[in-house]
């Protein structure tokens, strides 16, 4: 059950952060925070397609942490759901196209292992 | 280094300690308030909305929402192969936050994941954070 949770989680929250990333670099850098310009930001964003499915798999994902919190100690449940690291690492490659170098990838690899040993 | 990098280096520097600290205050307090209000494996949405009236659930779901802001806000100007690393030191400090308040056992075996996880992330990190296609 503790694993089908991480496993809900992990590929809800990958899912979302992706699209969350790909919108926010549509958008372009934000630079006006007074409390006018970012209640209009968080209007204009809240039409966004891919922000609204964002935030929707980030609430699977929440409640879904919520529900693992509830049978799992903290300190199992944060490190285990970092799998979700080296999916998004892989993901804003292929599709967002950031360059990811060697040492991005020698560190995905390692938390993969941290998060491995995590399960023993 | 002109004045615009050094602002976006400043608005970076805050907007990732804002993301690392809504993160892990926002968990902590969520499994401090869950302690409290018991078991939630089911379906049923009205035990997730009653969960919501204990107060330390109900700090803890303003934190990840002030959470999801600044990580929009962030992600906005910076890579997210490279937000990822810089703000996952937080699991460092939920596993001690975790031990120190709620007490929780921490075993050999997590230990070395998670100082794994710390090699790799802070081996990411030092790679340069700009964004695609443009000069840091």
């Amino acid at each position: 059950m503790k694993w089908l949770l991480v496993a809900i989680i992990v590929s809800a929250t990958t899912l979302g952060e992706v699209l969350q990333a790909a919108a926010m670099k549509r958008h372009g850098e934000i630079r006006d925070f007074r409390p006018g310009a970012i209640g209009r930001l968080i209007g204009i964003l809240a039409r966004n397609k891919h922000i609204v499915a964002s935030v929707g798999c980030m609430a699977v994902s929440f409640f879904a942490f919520m529900a693992l919190l509830s049978v799992a100690d903290l300190s199992f449940a944060v490190p285990a759901t970092a799998a979700s690291y080296v999916f998004e690492t892989v993901l804003a490659k292929v599709f967002l196209k950031e360059k990811v170098s060697s040492g991005r990838w020698a560190g995905a690899c390692l938390v993969a292992c941290g998060v491995a040993l995590l399960s023993l | 280094m002109n004045i615009h990098a050094a602002r976006l280096r400043a608005k970076t520097r805050l907007f990732t300690l804002l993301v690392i600290l809504s993160n892990v205050l926002g968990d902590f307090s969520l499994s401090r308030g869950l302690r409290q209000v018991g078991r939630l494996l089911t379906l049923a949405p009205l035990t997730y909305v009653r969960a919501l009236f204990n107060p330390w659930v109900a700090l803890g779901v303003s934190l990840l929402i002030l959470w999801l802001l600044s990580h929009m806000a962030l992600l906005s100007w910076a890579d997210l192969s490279y937000v990822l690393p810089v703000t996952s030191i937080g699991y460092v400090l939920v596993a001690l936050a975790g031990k120190l308040f709620l007490h929780e056992a921490i075993t050999n075996w997590r230990w070395a994941g998670i100082l794994l996880i710390v090699i790799g992330v802070s081996l990411v990190a030092r790679t340069a954070p700009h964004r695609s296609g443009a000069t840091p």
